[in-house]
């Protein structure tokens, strides 16, 4: 029997989010032979669902009014009860998907292939897939067996996206099957979303953006980034490490949980450049990294690399930016 | 509160530039600096605060070698207060499910309030608190960083989300949270505190202490097994500045005035 792919489609205010059609790529690198069907579960969802009836031959919806925030939990259950064993389902890697994806795995029975990148090839219900390790330094291929069914999880980016048009599906409503004997997951509760707070600077509208990371060190050294900074005109941003320190504001913070930028030049200082690092980063600006660590993936994300330590190089380049002036 | 926290024993990113060996089987391991998992810390730092303030106890456990000893030492050494070693060879091999089977079957011999894992380790696949969680019926949050207590029966948290928003949940115990960084900041650890630990047993509990079936564990169970390593081509790779490290200032300045990076 051909395997039956499901994607767990993610939408906010009645629009999908980009890795939808991600997904259908994604999908057609797991297995070309295999039925590949969406899934929609929210609150008013009929727009959704209709755009997705281009991209996939089959759109699940489970619509209930008490879905409209994706609690994680409840969720789980409701598809448990709807998708088959034996199915493959995929998920987008966010924070949604990491906190369903391991439990449905161990619920549906299947194995969980986290964080994806990339698949090669399928045989005899052995699945090859992609992965990152040790920050993106090295990948890995991995074989999976998902004859028994699986969860995979595929990072947002890593999949071109298939232009909608041709599938002509239908939308057919599992919301009883998924919710008769009432809404699963009652132990864990949504109460609400806090917005993230607003800083001094706002980073998003920043032309120059200096941005340091751990290889600064220590928290005294923050300072020759500020005067990199003010040297070249632009503002200082930071990787997630600086932010858990707490040696620079949330605000400033570029990634995935943190801000998304669109500057014209990103110099990279000290930053490994994980994808959540260079998920927050748009715009296609001109990179720079100095980075001592001629292995860091920054290296290939970056127009220029310096390969120092930056404790000497940016006091050196920040002297002969302002002797320049 | 009786708390558990999972914790891995891991090559330190920080400290290493990770290579793939000549055969391409696994990374370089010669000379790596081994460290316990970033995320971690977190997770034992905030089960420590929770405890100083409610009272209870705080255990932490590692599947893994006899080298394994010595991250849960030095959690020991932060304030855990006991600390449990699993291994056996029949757990050589095991993929996620497998490490989440391991744990589980310590987990249900005591009595835990909540468990931590951290939010991922350096595999990146941060999976084994949401299976745990699965396997054992008790309600999952990950990427938690916040934790208030609210009774003995519930806790509210904190989830970071896109954006650095922050999903607020009520979650009933005995429950699993994967922690993420930044939820505190955890304590130095200095020598003197790894010393007053040094000689304090840590239990090791193997297969059958555990009443683990070996058909569940390790390499013969695995539906996950790597392939290969190999260092990945992402783009076309950064054109490395070339010279002594005043021409790579001179040049970078050049280049940056040329793309508006000097105003």
């Amino acid at each position: 029997m051909a395997l039956q792919i499901f994607a767990y489609i993610l939408h906010k205010d009645g629009v999908i989010d980009d890795t939808a059609l991600e997904m259908v790529a994604a999908a057609g690198k797991i297995d070309p032979a295999a039925s590949l069907t969406a899934i929609v579960v929210g609150s008013k969802t009929d727009a959704v669902c209709n755009s997705l009836i281009a991209s996939f031959k089959e759109v699940w919806k489970i619509d209930n009014d008490s879905l409209s925030y994706p609690n994680a939990e409840v969720i789980r259950g409701l598809l448990t009860r709807v998708i088959p064993k034996g199915s493959a389902v995929i998920f987008a890697l966010d924070p949604f998907g990491m906190d369903i994806g391991p439990g449905l795995s161990i619920k549906l029975e299947g194995v969980y292939v986290p964080d994806a990148v990339d698949f090669d090839g399928i045989e005899g219900g052995k699945l090859k897939a992609v992965r990152q390790e040790y920050s993106g330094q090295v990948s890995t291929h991995v074989l999976c067996d998902i004859s028994g069914g699986a969860v995979i999880t595929i990072r947002p980016g890593s999949f071109r996206a298939v232009e909608p048009g041709g599938a002509d599906g239908t939308v057919i409503d599992k919301t009883a099957d998924a919710t008769t004997g009432g809404l699963p997951g009652g132990a864990r509760r949504y109460v609400e979303v806090l917005q993230a707070e607003v800083g001094d600077v706002d980073i998003t509208k920043s032309e120059i953006l200096v941005s340091v990371g751990r290889g600064i060190g220590e928290q005294e050294n923050i300072d020759i980034i500020k005067e990199l900074a003010k040297a070249v005109g632009g503002d200082v941003s930071c990787s997630r490490p600086i932010v858990d320190a707490k040696w620079l504001e949330k605000s400033r913070q570029v990634g995935t949980s943190g801000q998304t930028v669109k500057p014209k030049v990103y110099m990279a200082l000290g930053i490994s450049g994980s994808f959540q690092h260079l998920g927050g980063i748009k715009g296609s600006p001109f990179i720079v990294a100095v980075n001592k660590n001629p292995k860091a993936p920054i290296f290939q994300v970056a127009e220029i690399g310096v390969v120092e330590d930056l404790l000497e190089f940016v006091p050196l380049l920040t002297e002969k930016i302002n002797e320049m002036k | 509160m009786e708390i558990l926290v999972c914790v891995k024993r891991v090559p330190d990113t920080a400290e290493n530039e990770i290579s793939v060996n000549s055969s391409g089987s696994d990374i370089e391991r010669g000379d790596l600096v081994y460290s316990v998992n970033e995320w971690d810390n977190y997770a034992v730092e905030e089960a420590i605060q929770i405890r100083d303030k409610v009272g209870g106890s705080v255990t932490v456990v590692s599947v893994g070698d006899a080298e394994s000893e010595e991250v849960l030492r030095r959690e020991m050494a932060m304030g855990a207060d006991k600390g449990i070693l699993l291994s056996d060879d029949a757990f050589t091999g095991s993929d996620g499910k497998g490490l989440a089977t391991i744990l589980k079957s310590e987990i249900i011999k005591g009595k835990y309030d909540l468990v931590f894992t951290g939010a991922q380790a350096d595999d990146g696949a941060g999976q084994i608190g949401g299976m745990l969680a699965a396997m054992l019926d008790w309600p999952y949050a990950s990427l938690v960083n916040r934790i208030e207590l609210l009774d003995d029966k519930k806790i509210k948290i904190g989830r970071e989300i896109a954006g650095g928003n922050q999903e607020i949940n009520e979650i009933d115990l005995p429950c699993v949270l994967s922690i993420q960084t930044g939820i505190n900041e955890p304590r130095y650890v200095g020598i003197r505190g790894i010393r007053k630990v040094a000689s304090v047993e840590i239990p090791v509990h193997g297969a059958s202490e555990l009443g683990v079936n070996s058909a569940s564990v390790g390499k013969a169970s695995a539906k996950i097994s790597k392939v290969d390593y190999f260092v990945p081509a992402l783009g076309k790779g950064a054109e490395l500045l070339e010279g002594s490290i005043e021409e790579k200032v001179e040049k970078l300045i050049e280049l940056l005035k040329s793309k508006g990076g000097i105003k």
